[in-house]
């Protein structure tokens, strides 16, 4: 893990990529501290950073689309996955290699509150609390970015389609206020999540009379609830989808201050999710 | 040692790697020999760790590859067809950082890294971007990558594809260097490649290990000996007679000829033994002169060719019957089927065209046979 982390990081600043990120956070950084807190006076720095998130949109694509599709593309995967390393350490090693060039503007970011300080009052807690709460945020996006980058060949693909995707969470909240909030079509919509799981679950061990079994007692759960206790699925999909938008967490940082450790906890399960998903995909490549 | 048992590959429908078996010892340079596509990349890929297989066992050093994956691995050694360089880093930071993939001791790093450079002649280019680096370099990077720590087993494939003559007896010299403190197994599609180095050699064909055997049994096993072609002034009979009494009478084929008003008389037969010095001596006694003597070995050539056609004509046969007749309609029918129309015209095609050709065409008729089996062929490569 250790060499690939080191390899990998040295490949970043080797070529272009490394720097370009930094240089693209930290510039939009200052353009946004500038406008919001320096000239326009306000205290808080997690303002300069909320706008920040619509970079991260672009700069992680960019920062990610190589990890896995330009080994795979170079058959350089050849060479690491027939080392002694485990595929997990693979992973691991790469992704913490984004995430230490992730954290270099991190780090700078932190000088800002205390620029603020030193002109006026700053509110330390909170904006420190927004940078952590930023970064993991970012540590998720890295987390997706390096699973679609791991789907494809094409580094092209991977840029896009994490883009996609980012945009995609950008307006999950304003999209979740589409889906049915009645109890009826929460429950169809919880049927049709169901039948997709129990579908990818059947793709995934190819066993049908498994895979028929859960989808059969999935639905009678369904029905049974539904029947049972109908007032529980009241704005229960708009709930559950709202849940996952992952850019709210940093939002209750900035816009209300407080610490949301809840929030945290699920960025942090998010990345892992998506490390497990990187590892699954690259072992069903050598079984298929 | 490595044993690979009952090692199947599927791709969808393809059958890549059918039910393989053997056992590789230690200390000797294999070669595994095949037309392309024959599977030898997969199995090699699968031993090496690289792809799953579908069914079966690959045991390295006792260590099975994928319950103790990192054991195993630490065993081999693996050159892939295209060498996975990392073009954006030099040779010596490349192989640093093979080293430490590879988790060897942090003291003697440096050391390994200086010999397997040494080895392959790359000390003085270690400076350079692996990028600019030419062909046969490239491939040696790949190499040094590959002997980096000492690995029981190397794996090298295809390693000379794309090379210059010369570069190709560097890297033959190489391996061979290697063969003395490693088992080696290359493999190739170019027979002389394999029988310049390799100690033991095995035919894969259709997925199939069709023959492993040293190249000198390969030779042998083929026409169960040397064959024998003597041109003798005399009558045939007697030639015949002569040679008898010391070659067996039912291998022999005798023609003759006349040249400058004489007779003479042209002998094939088939030789166990060298029994050249007797012949000579018979034909003497009787006062047969012998014009020409001459015996022939059967080249691998001959081997692989027979060995893999035998392989291929066997999955013909397994496939219907009929196909040899369908397959001389099988060219139109495909070119309806890009039409759009296929299903339909070809199999009212082949219904007809089963009928027409068995009273037209005689089905012996070895051309109408060999066009059959020509597009079984092509039916099988799709």
């Amino acid at each position: 893990m250790k060499a690939i982390y080191k390899r990998e990081l040295k490949a970043y600043f080797d070529s272009m990529i490394g720097y370009l990120f930094i240089a693209f956070l930290v510039l939009f950084m200052g353009v946004y501290f500038l406008a919001y807190n320096l000239a326009g006076g306000y205290p808080y720095f997690s303002a300069a950073l909320s706008g920040l998130t619509v970079m991260m949109m672009i700069g992680v694509p960019v920062l990610t689309m190589r990890s896995f599709s330009e080994e795979r593309k170079n058959k350089t995967d050849q060479l690491l996955l027939t080392a002694p390393v485990s595929v997990w350490g693979i992973v691991w090693g790469k992704y913490l290699s984004m995430v230490t060039v992730f954290a270099v503007p991190t780090g700078i970011f932190c000088l800002c509150p205390l620029i603020i300080q030193a002109n006026g009052t700053a509110y330390l807690a909170a904006d420190y609390g927004s940078i952590l709460a930023f970064f993991l945020m970012g540590c998720v996006f890295i987390a997706i970015g390096m699973w679609i980058s791991s789907l494809t060949e094409s580094q092209v693909v991977a840029a896009v389609g994490t883009f996609g995707v980012f945009l995609l969470l950008m307006l999950w909240p304003s999209l979740v206020n589409f889906l049915p909030s009645s109890a009826f079509g929460s429950a169809a919509g919880f049927w049709i999540l169901m039948s997709l799981a129990v579908f990818c679950f059947y793709r995934m061990t190819e066993s049908r009379p498994v895979s028929a079994a859960v989808w059969a007692a999935g639905t009678a759960a369904l029905v049974i609830l539904y029947l049972v206790k109908r007032s529980m699925f009241e704005h229960a999909l708009t709930g559950v989808m709202e849940a996952l938008a992952v850019e709210e967490v940093f939002e209750h940082f900035v816009l209300d201050q407080t610490f949301d450790l809840g929030g945290l906890m699920f960025y942090l399960s998010l990345v892992g999710l998506f490390l497990f998903f990187t590892t699954q995909s690259l072992e069903k490549r050598r079984w298929s | 040692m490595i044993e690979v048992k009952n090692l199947v590959k599927r791709y969808g429908g393809h059958l890549a790697v059918d039910h393989l078996n053997f056992t590789i010892e230690d200390g000797q340079i294999y070669g595994f020999l095949g037309p392309n596509g024959a599977g030898k990349s997969t199995t090699m890929n699968i031993m090496a760790g690289y792809l799953g297989a579908t069914e079966g066992q690959v045991c390295i050093n006792g260590h099975d590859i994928l319950e103790e994956p990192e054991e195993a691995k630490r065993c081999i050694g693996y050159l892939p067809e295209l060498p996975p360089l990392y073009v954006d880093m030099t040779v010596e930071e490349y192989l640093w950082f093979a080293a430490e993939l590879k988790n060897l001791p942090g003291k003697e790093r440096g050391n390994l890294v200086e010999q397997a450079m040494e080895k392959t002649q790359l000390t003085q280019v270690k400076g350079r971007l692996i990028r600019n680096l030419s062909k046969g370099y490239k491939q040696r990077v790949g190499l040094a990558q590959a002997m980096l720590g000492m690995p029981s087993v190397i794996i090298l494939d295809e390693p000379t594809v794309g090379l210059d003559p010369k570069q190709i007896i560097e890297i033959r010299d190489l391996i061979r260097e290697l063969g003395k403190e490693h088992t080696v197994i290359l493999s190739s599609h170019i027979l002389s490649e394999v029988s310049a180095v390799c100690d033991h050699i095995m035919i894969i064909s259709g997925g199939k290990l069709v023959a492993s055997d040293t190249p000198e049994n390969l030779e042998r096993r083929m026409t169960g000996g040397r064959r024998l072609e003597l041109l003798v002034k005399g009558e045939p009979e007697s030639v015949k007679a002569t040679a008898a009494a010391l070659l067996d009478e039912a291998a022999i084929s005798i023609s003759e000829k006349e040249e400058d008003g004489e007779v003479r008389t042209f002998l094939t037969a088939e030789m166990e033994q060298d029994v050249r010095e007797e012949l000579f001596y018979a034909f003497a006694r009787e006062k047969l002169p012998i014009l020409s003597m001459t015996v022939t070995k059967a080249s691998l050539e001959e081997v692989f060719l027979e060995l893999t056609q035998k392989q291929e004509e066997k999955e013909t046969e397994k496939k219907e019957p009929e196909k040899k007749l369908r397959g001389l309609f099988g060219r139109r029918s495909r070119r309806n089927a890009e039409d759009g129309f296929g299903p339909v015209v070809s199999e009212a095609e082949a219904e007809t065209g089963g009928v027409a050709s068995e009273e037209l065409l005689h089905p012996e008729d070895p051309l109408v046979q060999g066009m059959g089996d020509e597009e079984g062929k092509e039916d099988e490569g799709e």
